[in-house]
């Protein structure tokens, strides 16, 4: 299996650094803002936005971990996943949600996550912050915040390791 | 792991793997029931069938919250109001239900082994919601729920069954999943009430409320049932109650952090007294909460994925 580094563990604290920075210039400070961080490696990445977001704001953000097994379109396609918590301690009603995830391919995730905080509330704004933006949408969903976009061929596979799960920090490219 | 069941006939044929995994989704569906939108669209399009001939308004009541929380559809049929009063059997009632495509039946039925038919000749999942006085799976899984919840862990823990052991499917599915997982659990009752070789199941037999009950963690009463001719094995319900039924007393000599739990519906000042049923020890209502949530696991892993 042949992979291709392209960003590396300074790289993708760079882009975060920036995606975190967008954030906070677009909303115009933190203000009633909250992080959602799709589950697995979404979780990490906004916990991450969260920490940058401390040290230049001095405040910590409202956070939150979504699973979005049970509104997936292809549910009965799968063999029985896991479903895992959904841990969102604060009210969504009237707050700017950004949510976030590692890499948006089809938009089909990111439509299963906006339903499931729908059914949580009635956020002000959703706002989607990606690390990587593969293309190939299957679905008319944007991201407002991209850390890299990189389009993939059909039969590549963009995989990002975090520290906290995979031992190490970096976003690659390889060929299934 | 990977589920790859199609029925919930007993707890005896599952693995203690298996009941964990039930338990840890359970979990996840749990807070759904908090929300202000009680629902998720998991099952759409699904048809799940409660098929009751026996009464019930617990188990029903939960299997259809539960469906309906994950968007299923659900039907209800009872044997009262059902072509059953017409003389049709068991296995055309499910065969002509079955033509109709439903994803999953449930079924509560006076004859032992009575789902284990149904799942031998039908293709939609079957759910064992009480068979005779076989086994009630669903129970013995939210009720391992609710000491998992309580005491934080599932094994070495004592762990006493007190009434009608011989008639009760509660009691034996409890005492597969228990012994199982490694408590010790005493079985009490009148000795009309206790079956013979139930120390084969691995539990230990005591006659004596008060001594069973003694440093208990977990307290089990068990109804007096008697639709199933329950009272016909014992003197009086006044003298089983004197004997059997659970006072403040008893709570008292058990552990400080006892649980008490039962299955419903209570017969209150029989088996287990007012103040017991009510006290802050009692579980009772906490068991019927985790009920709803250890049913939608089991329909999501049942019906949820591919085949």
């Amino acid at each position: 299996m042949k992979k291709k580094v392209i960003l590396d563990k300074k790289a993708v604290d760079r882009t975060i650094t920036r995606i975190t920075h967008e954030i906070l210039e677009k909303n115009e400070g933190s203000n009633g803002l909250g992080l959602i961080g799709i589950r697995t490696r979404g979780v990490y990445l906004a916990n991450r936005i969260q920490d940058k977001i401390k040290n230049v704001e001095g405040i910590s953000l409202p956070f939150g971990a979504l699973d979005i097994t049970l509104y997936r379109d292809d549910i009965s396609k799968l063999k029985w996943p896991e479903v895992k918590k959904t841990e969102i301690s604060f009210d969504v009603n009237n707050m700017t949600v950004i949510l976030v995830d590692d890499v948006l391919h089809t938009g089909r995730t990111i439509r299963a996550a906006i339903d499931a905080i729908m059914d949580l509330g009635r956020p002000k704004k959703i706002q989607l912050a990606v690390l990587v933006d593969r293309g190939e949408r299957e679905l008319p969903i944007h991201p407002d915040y991209a850390g890299i976009v990189c389009p993939v061929n059909e039969n590549e596979e963009v995989l990002v390791r975090m520290s906290e799960i995979d031992g190490k920090e970096e976003v690659v490219i390889v060929k299934t | 792991m990977n589920w790859k069941r199609k029925d919930l006939l007993d707890i005896r044929d599952l693995s203690n793997e298996e009941i964990l995994f039930i338990l840890d989704t359970a979990e996840s569906f749990k807070d759904i029931s908090k929300r202000e939108i009680k629902k998720v669209p998991t099952l759409r399009g699904k048809t799940v069938i409660t098929l009751f001939y026996e009464s019930s308004t617990r188990t029903r009541t939960s299997f259809e919250i539960a469906a309906k929380r994950l968007s299923a559809d659900t039907i209800n049929i009872s044997s009262s109001t059902s072509s059953a009063t017409k003389g049709e059997s068991l296995k055309d009632t499910a065969r002509n239900l079955e033509s109709m495509r439903p994803d999953a039946i449930v079924i509560r039925h006076s004859m032992p082994g009575a789902p284990h038919m149904l799942a031998g000749i039908l293709d939609s999942s079957i759910i064992n919601g009480g068979d005779g006085s076989h086994e009630h799976p669903t129970q013995a899984l939210l009720d391992l729920y609710t000491i998992r919840e309580k005491k934080g862990r599932t094994d070495g823990l004592s762990i006493v069954i007190v009434g009608d052991i011989a008639h009760s499917r509660v009691a034996r599915s409890n005492i597969f999943s228990l012994k199982s997982f490694g408590n010790d659990v005493i079985c009490c009752g009148p000795p009309t009430m206790i079956p013979p070789y139930i120390e084969t199941l691995g539990v230990r037999v005591e006659y004596d409320l008060q001594k069973a009950v003694r440093k208990a963690d977990v307290i089990m009463m068990l109804r007096i049932q008697k639709e199933r001719g329950g009272t016909k094995y014992i003197p009086s319900t006044k003298e089983y109650s004197t004997l059997y039924g659970l006072t403040k007393k008893h709570v008292a000599m058990a552990a400080d952090d006892v649980i008490i739990m039962h299955p419903g519906p209570m017969n209150r000042g029989i088996e287990i007294m007012d103040d017991v049923a009510d006290g802050p020890s009692s579980v009772i209502l906490d068991q019927v909460e985790n009920g709803v949530a250890v049913r939608m696991a089991i329909l999501y892993l049942l019906i949820g994925g591919e085949a």
